[in-house]
């Protein structure tokens, strides 16, 4: 196949080599949400008028976003509510990334732990995922928190199972073995031999998890738990665009999606590209 | 080892994951509402304003003061004789509730599940057997795309376009109001179903084609491909005779085990299209705290996910001959 490996250089970005062409996506795509995250918090400050003068208006070179039934700008809205989505799921992959760091270490000391942590992700695999957030924040007494948190304690599953197939893997390599005739302990193997192994891995998946996490927060917001309706959360501003679709109001639940759309398309391309400069198989493309 | 041996060890295995399965879910999902703050009275009287006394005798009634060790030994045995309570909301035992919404989302999710799956494996085919091409390229972006759509915004712009703009199907709800259950006629129930099922399948799509995508590459460029290429099979027949046979085993079992997100779609479709199935129900009965609903849910949503996921393990164990070969030389 080697037809498919030569790759022609052309278009945008042509006179750039592959590394330097994903390192240019990853930082436009960086400063991107950076954008957003730092414009949303600046919005925060000043509360949004209510204009009743100019309500429901379509999309115009004011408003590119158009304006609700208050008379507020959209945009203005979605900005804020995407800085909460990206800040939401910044706090619930961190959280979910040291659970799976504590996890995946535990699974290394033993056998029984081992069998414990995989008994633990099939448990929480077992139940669908989002039915599995409204439990847990009904549980922890539901509103912001209690869906913050049940976001937060869900999304490391995946990433565990992937760690410990790791973990496994890595205990059989020779090195591991020697350290440990050598009398090392395990908690010194642990840390000094696998876990330099893991950084690259579990960085990566904390980055991939951001996308679900704001996908599943939104949701649970749409659905209507949680955060309360005066929040400019995208999940809210959706579900209240709902009662206006059979007026026409398209734009009320059109750009704040495809807006979050392509937040989520951010995060998965400087995951994607970040995986590619850090897999040392393919730099030579 | 015999078949028949297998067969049994596999089915006890099964059998026994399921049974600890079920007794750990009921377990903890009875222990996470019983911490949470959720006054069960107050639930149950709704709004009504009642005096203490009379408040006092509901929750002698309801045995709120029970220690919770008692409450859940109470519940799982009655659980074990079938008997899963009373929805609070619709004030009939949550067994039926179940029944009938479970019903009515098992059509919508199975329609779906096979449109996603049979045009995600063809898309995937086509993508694969044409890498680098404008086809390819053309199927990897909308599968991008669609991977980060939220579903219910999609949902939305569905109703928006075809509902709204086009008036071509109803604006929700799965039967027309004001027709009596009986005179619901086939057709009425099916213009209902197709934007729902649309939804659903247009998100799954994504996953499969990717996936079918990839094998299909890794396949076409093995030894035993190559040295059919020498031999001077090309194009279509191909693909068709090596490449299909070997790709299609995942991606069914890929399938099967995606219930649990086809399940976590269908609460969000079913909430924008106001369709009457298993997840405006488990909505409903979490914004309005009406728990034995919801613990009926919760098990039951984990034997659809187990359910799915012992069929991809018994067409891994069972159907795939590479496995079964294996299995013969050893």
């Amino acid at each position: 196949m080697s037809t498919a490996v030569v790759t022609v250089n052309r278009g945008l970005f042509r006179g750039l080599n592959l590394r330097q062409k994903t390192l240019l996506i990853i930082g436009s795509t960086s400063l991107l949400l950076l954008g957003i995250v730092v414009s949303s918090v600046f919005l925060g400050g000043e509360p949004l008028q209510t204009n009743f003068g100019s309500k429901n208006l379509a999309p115009s070179l004011e408003h590119p976003f158009g304006t609700d039934w208050m008379g507020r700008d959209m945009f203005v809205r979605t900005l804020e509510g995407l800085g909460l989505s990206i800040l939401v799921g910044g706090l619930a992959s961190t959280i979910s990334t040291v659970l799976t760091v504590i996890l995946g270490l535990l699974s290394s000391a033993g056998k029984t732990a081992d069998s414990f942590v995989s008994w633990l992700v099939d448990l929480f695999l077992s139940i669908p995922h989002l039915l599995l957030i409204i439990l847990i924040s009904i549980g922890l007494g539901g509103g912001a928190t209690g869906v913050i948190i049940a976001v937060a304690l869900t999304h490391w599953p995946s990433l565990t199972r992937v760690v410990r197939a790791e973990i496994k893997q890595l205990k059989t390599q020779e090195y591991i073995h020697i350290s440990r005739n050598l009398g090392k302990s395990k908690w010194w193997i642990a840390s000094k031999h696998i876990l330099p192994h893991l950084v690259p891995q579990i960085l990566l998946g904390t980055i991939l998890m951001f996308p679900h996490a704001i996908l599943h927060e939104a949701s649970v917001t749409f659905l209507g738990f949680g955060l309360s309706p005066h929040e400019p959360a995208i999940g809210i501003i959706l579900s209240e665009s709902m009662r206006y679709l059979s007026a026409g109001y398209w734009w009320l639940a059109f750009f704040p999606g495809l807006s979050l759309l392509i937040v989520v398309l951010a995060f998965d391309m400087i995951g994607e590209n970040l995986g590619k400069l850090m897999n040392p198989k393919n730099a030579h493309e | 080892m015999s078949n028949n041996e297998k067969i049994a060890g596999f089915v006890g295995k099964k059998a026994l994951r399921l049974t600890s399965l079920l007794i750990v879910v009921c377990f903890a999902s009875f222990m996470l509402i019983q911490c949470s703050p959720i006054d069960p009275v107050r639930a149950y009287i709704g709004e009504m304003p009642v005096t203490a006394e009379h408040k006092a005798k509901l929750e002698a009634y309801w045995g709120v003061n029970t220690p919770p060790q008692d409450k859940f030994l109470n519940w799982a045995g009655d659980i074990l004789k079938g008997d899963f309570g009373t929805s609070l909301i619709f004030r009939i035992p949550v067994i039926d509730v179940i029944k009938e919404r479970f019903t009515a989302s098992l059509v919508l999710m199975g329609v779906s599940w096979l449109f996603s799956g049979i045009l995600g494996f063809v898309l995937g085919i086509i993508a694969g057997a044409k890498q680098g091409t404008w086809v390819d390229k053309a199927i990897k972006t909308y599968c991008y795309a669609l991977a980060a759509a939220p579903t219910f915004w999609l949902a939305l712009v569905l109703l928006m376009v075809f509902s709204v703009y086009l008036g071509w199907f109803p604006i929700g709800l799965s039967v027309p109001i004001g027709v009596t259950a009986d005179d619901v006629t086939f057709f009425d129930w099916f213009k209902r179903l197709i934007l729902p099922a649309l939804t659903l399948s247009l998100l799954d799509i994504a996953k499969i084609t990717m996936f079918t995508r990839e094998k299909l590459i890794e396949v076409l460029s093995s030894d035993y491909v190559l040295f059919a290429k020498a031999r001077g099979e090309k194009g279509l027949d191909l693909v068709l005779r090596h490449g299909i046979r070997n790709v299609a085993l995942p991606a069914i079992t890929l399938q099967f085990l995606g219930f649990s997100e086809l399940f976590g779609g269908t609460v969000l479709v079913e909430q924008v299209f106001s369709y009457p199935g298993i997840g405006q129900a488990a909505v409903a009965a979490g914004l309005r705290s009406d728990v034995p609903l919801l613990l009926g849910i919760v098990i039951f949503s984990a034997l659809f996910v187990f359910f799915g996921n012992l069929i991809a393990d018994i067409i891994y164990e069972f159907v795939d001959p590479r496995i079964k070969q294996q299995e013969a030389s050893v």
